[in-house]
């Protein structure tokens, strides 16, 4: 076996995993928080899978402002930021009018979530087509050449942003005042009432900022790869993976089932073709499922 | 209303349709027709699931596409006999090849039930949301096997040539559309066997609040597991005559996304808690999109499958059959 050929799979993989981490926080928080709602419910039945929907709006956001104007795509996506935490807040808002206050975001809250994924996916299909878009940057197609091995530009700008970005999360979230009302909320939303904090903002916030790292990994998926409208679909898959591996609500699982997805399934693409490589995450989401439901660092 | 007489019922109705469209349409109502109670049958199937036992399926088009490719696979191995076999074995195998379509049904509805049953027992010991996740991985991990798998076809797809026409019904289509009738008078019948017998309730229970429903001892994993095979089979039933009606499959055809999503919003827009709500359902929204691909686009007609979701479960979450009850009571209660 061609050692070098594996280790560059593994530098590329892991990489990979850092965008992966990116894209997994922001469903990774909302899981936190509705964590408390659903045990209080005896189900843990709302998750936001309409995700992918908002990171390749992100996509094409940084697309439009890159081809138009030149600007990076990762400084147009964190100007964008603060659209996408009112658009989270705004899709909570309905959520929570719709369907969290009527008690029954199990079933229809999915298709809610589900009916929003397709529309976005179809009106961006309407407008864009079927094309791929890619965008363009200085550090696009070179790479680092550290003591023999290759560090793609393209892989690694993504990674330390995001990786930077993980940080930055979990320091709010375990630090702050709002942050750690968001971890309060997912263990007990009545504890949080009566210390007269409203749990609905908490959560309408958190969600904001979930929907806001959209933006973030809405770029870095634009820089790795040229996206089309059906890309999103291919990476739910691959996210409620890295979140059910990571345990629910735990960020740095997360970020550990992050990186080991994305060396697993570089190895995969590099020694068996790229055409296998969504297979892997539904083998280790199977394989959690039946062994370890709770995750690696779940609760 | 007893189960005999509903069958009937359902018989006279189908009969009636087959010969309405065989005097006064032509082959194109024939297509539409079939695409409608296609349409029935997966809506129907999703709501043994989803709406009797409230667990969320977005891998119907997963189901489906297993019933499509299982009668790829064997029309293939049928066409390839003398290459696969030697001699004797394919002089044998010829008396059974090619294998007719209603036994295709039956086995497509095997497979999916089988895979069902297999996803079921790894994810339904826990929370919806696990099994909900898992359906939907699934259907992109199923596309990734075909995809790679060359005898079917791989990513280029394969065809399926069916005769030009059958003894008794003539034209082929509407030997596949009498299929279908059949198909979809089993799926309601069974439908409402289950609402009406403790299955159903033992399903509703679970859909309440399955803690209690398990403190009361209902064996709810059972039940699921039931419910999930039911559901995955009358999927890969209503998959598997596809490959004979639409002559070409490949993955992007059989995998549609649109299948998942109709098979949703078709009970989810009539009502979810009876048999009623995904005919009625289905009925309005497949012939809607069969005068929307043909007037204004098929890619419209999506976004119009996907509003209609959304709008539903905001506004009216128990769907059209819910609107016609509350409307019924309000005009009851004035005097």
């Amino acid at each position: 076996m061609d050692v070098n050929l594996l280790i560059n799979a593994i530098i590329a993989g892991l990489l990979l995993g850092g965008f992966y981490a990116a894209v997994t926080a922001g469903i990774s928080i909302y899981a936190a928080v509705t964590a408390g709602i659903s045990i209080a419910f005896g189900m843990l039945d709302i998750v936001n899978i309409a995700h992918p929907a908002f990171i390749i709006i992100g996509s094409y956001i940084a697309y439009i402002v890159n081809t138009k104007l030149g600007i990076d795509p990762i400084v147009v996506s964190i100007v964008a930021l603060p659209a996408f935490y009112a658009l989270g807040a705004l899709v909570y808002q309905v959520y929570y009018l719709s369907f969290e206050k009527r008690g029954q975001e199990s079933l229809r809250g999915l298709a809610f979530f589900f009916g929003l994924l397709f529309v976005t996916e179809v009106c961006l299909l309407l407008v864009f087509g079927v094309d791929y878009r890619s965008v363009d940057a200085p550090y696009i197609g070179s790479s680092l050449i550290l003591a023999g091995f290759e560090f793609p530009y393209r892989l690694l700008v993504p990674f330390l942003v995001s990786m930077a970005m993980f940080l930055g999360l979990q320091l709010f979230l375990s630090r702050s005042f709002i942050g750690r009302a968001v971890m309060a909320v997912s263990q007990d939303p009545l504890a949080l009432r009566l210390m007269a904090i409203d749990p609905t903002r908490i959560k309408r916030i958190a969600f904001g900022i979930s929907i806001a790292t959209a933006s973030l990994a809405g770029a870095f998926l634009i820089i790795i790869q040229p996206v089309i409208p059906s890309v999103g679909r291919d990476y739910i898959g691959r996210i409620f993976a890295i979140c059910v591996l990571g345990g629910l609500g735990s960020l740095p699982g997360t970020l550990i089932a992050a990186l080991l997805l994305g060396v697993i399934e570089s190895l995969t693409s590099t020694y068996y073709g790229p055409s296998w490589a969504p297979a892997v995450s539904f083998g280790i989401l199977l394989l959690t499922l039946a062994v370890r439901p709770s995750g690696l660092l779940g609760r | 209303m007893r189960t005999p007489l509903f069958i009937l019922l359902e018989v006279v109705f189908g009969a009636a349709l087959y010969l309405l469209f065989r005097k006064y349409g032509n082959d194109y109502v024939f297509f539409a027709g079939y695409t409608v109670l296609q349409y029935v049958v997966l809506a129907t199937a999703w709501n043994i699931l989803g709406g009797y036992c409230g667990y969320v399926n977005f891998g119907s088009a997963g189901f489906f596409a297993i019933g499509a490719y299982s009668s790829v696979f064997l029309y293939t191995v049928g066409q390839s006999l003398d290459d696969l076999f030697s001699e004797h074995t394919a002089g044998l195998l010829h008396h059974i090849f090619p294998i007719p379509v209603p036994i295709l049904i039956v086995i497509g509805g095997v497979m999916a039930g089988l895979v069902g049953l297999g996803t079921g027992y790894l994810t339904l010991r826990l929370r919806g949301v696990f099994f909900a996740i898992a359906t939907l991985a699934l259907a992109v991990v199923l596309e990734t096997l075909v995809v790679n798998w060359q005898f079917v076809g791989g990513s280029r797809g394969a065809y399926v040539i069916p005769p030009a026409k059958v003894p008794v019904f003539g034209p082929y289509i509407q030997y596949l559309f009498v299929l279908m009738i059949i198909l979809t008078i089993i799926a309601l019948t069974i439908a409402r066997l289950i609402e009406r017998s403790r299955l159903g309730m033992g399903f509703a229970t679970i859909r309440d609040d399955e803690m209690a429903a398990e403190a009361c001892g209902v064996p709810t994993l059972r039940l699921k597991l039931i419910a999930t095979v039911v559901s995955g089979a009358l999927m890969g039933m209503a998959g598997a005559p596809f490959p004979f009606y639409i002559g070409y499959v490949d993955p992007g055809s059989a995998f549609n996304l649109s299948y998942a999503v109709n098979s949703i919003a078709m009970p989810m827009i009539g009502g979810t808690t009876s048999w009623v709500g995904p005919l009625i359902g289905a009925i309005l929204l497949g012939t809607l999109q069969q005068v929307a691909t043909v007037t204004i686009s098929s890619v419209a007609n999506l976004l119009i499958v996907g509003l209609l979701l959304i709008g539903f479960v905001i506004v009216a979450p128990k769907g059209i059959v819910g609107l016609w009850e509350d409307w019924i009571n309000k005009w009851r209660a004035k005097p």
